[in-house]
């Protein structure tokens, strides 16, 4: 196959590792020297061969530990992957989409024959090479929407589109940023984002609330998210942030480097043709600081950013209490020198690189 | 003095009117304790409303206050509940066989009116059709992120969960499908040193 898979951990000893290639493939979030909230969308058509944006979903080395890892938090807490009676039709909307994308993106991977509404999906780096009927519930081991999802990285808002409003009615959330799909579940856009500081007042929402209603089937949209993570823990849930919170606290100079992770969403929106639902796939990438200052354009912006951080977002965020530990790691490892615009590595412009 | 203000605060946490009576062909007024005041200044804004009133009533700690005067305005139905547990089934049953143009009116403390306003929406009533007046206790109905279990009436943040027992502190963050506010545990970063309660909107 194309892809070496890591054998890795998300927990415990965390085995977590980038390599080189996808440590230069990382999608660095910051296209300027500082960071303020913004719609921030484009379209989601591809992008430079190999980097994360080029797929419609992207697959890395990852993969197949991460979906253990998921598989792993869905039989701690099955409430994790919830779907209202009514979205079922949206589920077999993104079953299609991702069954669709990735066979036509990596036919080394994947495969999918369709006879009809008889199909056969093969997915060769989990071993599964299932039949059943489209649109038949019962031909499957889960309802579609949890089926694919338990074998496509990321997470998954599936949201019903009604009442001038996007409702988040099902998903599937192992590796989320510190919020509740057992709690959020229902809600409309506005009521999700409502503990997000700020943006509202800034008018982010509304603006991309209209934005995504108009999202047109065959041209999704995309944009980044980020923030800091401690320990390679894709579980970040609030469902167990007793847990985890502690992990927080066992920074110390001499570890920030190897323990702080920037956590990357490569957020996706994807019309769905048959409910006119809209899903909302959020990628995780996450990168530890030792291997994000190997790039140095990237270690000398994120410690800009990171410094020059209103003090809301940081504690927001989560990090406020070890902002100073992460500032002085960094500080090391910025020079002063100009950053080229745009987020790719850029090299060949710093100055000790090879002609 | 049982009106409170609540502080403003963010999007998902609800917002409460006084009630109105609206023209609709019935009228099921469901509230808990203080709640029943707010039903009563309804009833002597036009007093031909109660007649085709259900009125589902949970005295809760106020005895007949406010009972008595309610029953006086000839409810067409009147139901006096001993909790929200033992009026829910009768409030489904009701729900159930809702017409078109049915009005609801909630009022009391949000616990309550949050559980019937969700009932109401799987029962499929218009969010429209239903108005809600906030009287007596501002006490919250949370739901622990961790376990899932719900503690009735917390008024202190934070507050030990009835479920699990963790420390939790009382989000604004709020679930219609739930009915209920969001605890978090309060000391996963520091886990000898809880906060001490207080009480809330002090």
């Amino acid at each position: 196959m194309s892809i070496q898979f890591n054998d890795e951990t998300f927990r415990d000893d965390y085995t977590f590792r980038n390599s080189d290639w996808a440590i230069n493939r990382f999608p660095f979030p910051f296209h300027e020297d500082h960071y303020m909230y913004s719609v921030n969308m484009e379209q989601h058509r591809g992008g430079p061969e190999g980097s994360v944006f080029e797929k419609r979903f992207d697959v890395d080395e990852h993969y197949v530990a991460e979906m253990r890892d998921r598989a792993q938090v869905l039989a701690d807490d099955p409430l994790r992957c919830q779907s209202l009676p009514h979205m079922t039709l949206a589920g077999w909307d993104l079953l299609e989409l991702i069954m669709v994308s990735k066979s036509e993106d990596y036919p080394d991977l994947f495969e999918l024959h369709r006879d009809d509404d008889k199909w056969r999906w093969v997915n060769k780096p989990l071993g599964i090479d299932d039949s059943f009927t489209f649109m038949d519930e019962t031909t499957l081991p889960y309802g579609p929407m949890e089926y694919i999802t338990r074998q496509t990285q990321g997470d998954f808002a599936v949201l019903d589109q009604r009442d001038d409003n996007l409702w988040m009615d099902a998903g599937m959330i192992t590796t989320q940023a510190d919020w509740s799909l057992d709690f959020d579940i229902g809600m409309n856009f506005f009521e999700w984002h409502a503990p997000v500081p700020k943006a509202n007042e800034m008018g982010i929402f509304v603006r991309a609330l209209k934005f995504l209603m108009s999202v047109q089937q065959g041209a999704p949209a995309r944009r980044l998210n980020w923030t800091m993570t401690v320990n390679p823990l894709l579980d970040t849930s609030p469902e167990n942030y007793h847990k985890w919170g502690i992990q927080k606290t066992q920074m110390t100079p001499e570890n920030v480097g190897e323990k702080q992770h920037l956590r990357v969403e490569l957020q996706t929106f994807f019309r769905l043709p048959r409910s006119n639902g809209l899903v909302f796939p959020i990628r995780c990438y996450l990168i530890s600081l030792d291997d994000l200052t190997s790039i140095p354009k990237w270690g000398r912006r994120l410690h800009r950013v990171i410094r020059d951080l209103p003090e809301e977002l940081a504690t927001y965020k989560g990090f406020i209490d070890n902002r100073p530990m992460i500032i002085d790691y960094l500080a090391k490892v910025d020079n002063g020198a100009e950053t080229s615009p745009g987020i790719w590595p850029d090299l060949h412009l710093e100055p000790d690189a090879k002609a | 003095m049982s009106k409170f203000q609540f502080p403003k605060a963010i999007f998902s946490r609800p917002v409460y009117t006084v009630l109105e009576r609206r023209v609709g062909s019935h009228h099921l007024m469901v509230a808990d304790a203080e709640g029943g005041g707010a039903l009563l200044d309804l009833a002597k804004s036009d007093s031909g409303l109660m007649a085709d009133a259900h009125v589902i009533y949970i005295p809760k700690h106020t005895g007949d206050t406010y009972s008595k005067p309610l029953a006086a305005f000839a409810p067409g139905q009147f139901y006096i509940g001993s909790s929200y547990e033992a009026s829910v089934a009768r409030l489904r049953r009701t729900l159930l066989g809702a017409h078109m143009g049915l009005q609801v009116y909630l009022a009391g403390t949000e616990g309550l009116m949050g559980q019937v306003q969700s009932e109401a929406a799987q029962a499929g009533i218009s969010p429209e059709s239903i108005q809600s007046e906030h009287r007596g206790s501002v006490a919250r109905r949370m739901q622990c992120v961790h376990c899932k279990g719900i503690t009735e009436d917390v008024t202190v943040d934070p507050f030990v969960c009835g479920h699990c027992g963790l420390n939790l502190y009382v989000r604004d963050h709020y679930s219609r499908r739930l009915a209920a506010f969001q605890g978090v545990c309060v000391n996963a970063e520091d886990p000898g040193n809880v906060p001490k309660a207080k009480e809330l909107y002090t």
